[in-house]
């Protein structure tokens, strides 16, 4: 256990010999340290599913039209902008991509919404990923469509070759992705781009994203300027930007984002209430012993130590606690249609949080036994 | 040589303006190092107020304390922690052990104050216990001892680091009899052998027997001798 280099452990010896109270100290930093971590991972998880279309599209450039804020919602714009586009130099491809809501009619006849997602089979842009069952290139069939397996009870759908309705046209399953995960209730159903057309009663030549690659050595952001110099009525934005743009607006935006945020600060502060409260109670029942620490000719710092190498004992413990609940939480998360992520620089910082957190909370402590006459020993 | 510790005119003042209360008045005294000096006086006398300007832990409203030639009237109170750490060991009524510690950590606990670590810090606190004869109690707790034990513990605590001055509250007075007489024993063994000074606050009448000297506190005044301590000593007496 965490010690600093002494002869006598006494922090640890006095955490150990308050076990019950070490143990609601610990219990304390644990679901603070679990409540945080899940809400963080929550809001992360919902951050990447905000704009899991845009990271996986494989484009650098997207191109969409003027005033559009956020994926889901975009205008549409005729297809002969593409070879306007086509036309900048540096730009090797730009192929039509449609993403809209929807309305999907399960075989029971409930409606669900749905996010519907047509992509240039040519291209290779914009397809899924993870695809478990099926092909990618069996969307070249009739009515075909790809759904996430994690949302097909939702969509009343179970195996390939079951049918549905997209906006009253007819739909058939051609494969299962596995944890392509919508932020909203709706979840993404690929299909053609061709086909997106006709669910979502587009004309022919209309198309509401061009996804963009640009040639070797092509600055992206550069690209994407000259792209909107060139062509009149659209914005072209790096991936980049764009998914930073989708996932501000659903994170921030709508306030999701900052309910998710304060959840996590309110079990942060939860945290550092229990921590100060048990830390305290615990250096009031060894003020005699701090006093006589003083008495023997230690100096505040060393006392200081003692009662922070308490606090980071207890933040180590209750840490390593609440974040294997947290990663084990996380992992059963996968199974679902809402991910806690637990990336590894949010673990790392976590574990500083907590650790601050905890000494923050024994600031309290060390002010009374700063403020403590030594001559407390005499008292018998 | 100049005395282990000098207290010259020390007055001390708790409060101010008409509820002030004098506990110390012009209160002059030397002691030198091998001698066991014995304090003595009712409750409220002012002892314990002297025992604290003496060791460091209470700053003298006037006069001046010198330890081994060092004032300690008037020094900053970062200061004071190196003189306690250097040349003064504390015994205390209540034995003041940590509860949670075994009795070498207790005995161990000046030293790493002091930054001694180390295996050779261990045997000293070892053999500072087996002065004490407890070398077989090392990894006992404090729960696990009797009073004379827990007292032992607490003179060998306050003897690891070798202090010239020990200061003891009350050593006697949470113990029997025998367990009392042998502390007195052992604190007078420990001033003879070392040539410490050791500063004796007690009601404890036997303590007489194991003192050179024995002064009186009454109403914040000091008297010199034995004699003048009698007197308090028939109400006092275990």
């Amino acid at each position: 256990m965490f010690t600093v280099n002494r002869l006598v452990p006494l922090a640890w010896r006095n955490l150990r010999h308050d076990r019950v109270r070490f143990a609601v100290t610990l219990t304390g930093i644990v679901f603070s340290v679990l409540l945080s971590a899940i809400q963080l991972g929550l809001f992360v998880g919902f951050t990447r599913a905000t704009s899991e279309v845009i990271s996986h599209s494989g484009a650098d450039i997207w191109v969409r039209s003027r005033g559009v804020t956020h994926l889901e919602t975009a205008a549409p714009f005729l297809e002969r902008r593409r070879h306007q586009v086509l036309q900048v130099p540096g730009v090797v491809s730009a192929d039509p991509h449609i993403v809209r809501f929807g309305n999907w009619t399960r075989p029971d006849g409930a409606l669900e919404g749905i996010l519907v997602v047509g992509i240039d089979l040519e291209s290779g842009l914009g397809r899924p990923w993870n695809v478990v069952r099926g092909r990618v290139a069996d969307l070249d069939q009739d009515d075909a469509v790809i759904v996430d397996e994690l949302y097909a009870t939702k969509l009343g759908i179970a195996a390939i070759g079951d049918t549905a309705e997209i906006n009253g046209v007819r739909a058939r399953i051609v494969g299962f992705t596995r944890g392509i995960r919508s932020f909203t209730t709706a979840p993404p159903v690929f299909t053609r781009h061709a086909q997106a057309q006709r669910y979502l009663g587009m004309a022919t030549a209309q198309t509401l994203y061009l996804l963009v690659r640009a040639a070797p050595g092509v600055e992206a952001a550069e690209l994407a300027h000259r792209i909107e110099l060139a062509v009149p009525g659209i914005t072209a934005q790096t991936t980049d930007d764009w998914r930073g743009a989708q996932q501000y607006y659903w994170m921030f935006g709508t306030g999701a984002g900052v309910t998710v945020l304060i959840a996590a600060g309110l079990g942060l502060l939860v945290g550092v209430v229990v921590v100060a409260q048990t830390i305290y109670a615990a250096t009031v029942d060894h003020i005699r012993e701090f006093g006589t620490l003083k008495a023997m000719g230690a100096t505040n710092g060393y006392i200081y130590r003692v009662i922070i190498e308490q606090a980071v004992i207890s933040a180590v413990g209750g840490y390593a606690i609440g974040m294997a609940m947290a990663h084990t939480a996380s992992a059963l998360s996968q199974r679902g249609t809402t991910a806690i992520l637990l990336p590894w620089p949010l673990t790392v910082a976590l574990f500083g949080i907590t650790v601050g957190m905890c000494v923050l909370a024994s600031i309290v402590s060390i002010h009374k036994v700063t403020r403590l006459d030594p001559a407390i020993v005499f008292k018998g | 040589m100049p005395p282990a510790i000098a207290v010259s005119r020390v007055s001390k003042t708790y409060g101010t303006g008409p509820t002030a209360v004098r506990a110390l008045i012009d209160v002059s005294l030397d002691v030198e190092g091998g001698e066991v000096l014995l304090m003595m006086g009712p409750s409220g006398s002012g002892k314990t107020t002297l025992l604290s300007i003496m060791g460091g832990i209470l700053d003298a409203s006037s006069g001046s304390v010198r330890v081994r030639g060092e004032e300690l009237v008037g020094l900053p109170e970062r200061e004071r922690p190196r003189i306690r750490r250097l040349h003064i060991g504390f015994v205390f009524q209540g034995f003041n052990l940590f509860p949670a510690l075994t009795a070498l950590e207790n005995v161990a606990l000046p030293l790493d104050v002091r930054g001694e670590r180390g295996p050779q810090a261990r045997e000293r606190a070892r053999v500072a216990l087996e002065r004490v004869g407890l070398g077989d109690k090392i990894a006992s707790h404090p729960a696990d001892l009797s009073g004379g034990q827990k007292q032992r513990v607490a003179i060998a605590r306050a003897l690891v680091g070798d202090p010239s001055i020990v200061l003891a509250d009350e050593p006697t007075a949470a113990l029997d009899s025998v367990s009392g007489r042998a502390v007195l024993e052992l604190l007078r063994d420990l001033a003879r052998s070392a040539g410490r000074a050791i500063v004796l606050v007690t009601h404890d009448a036997r303590a007489i027997a194991y003192a050179d000297r024995v002064v009186s506190i009454e109403d914040g005044r000091l008297r010199e001798g034995a004699h003048e301590a009698a007197p308090l000593l028939a109400g006092a007496t275990h």
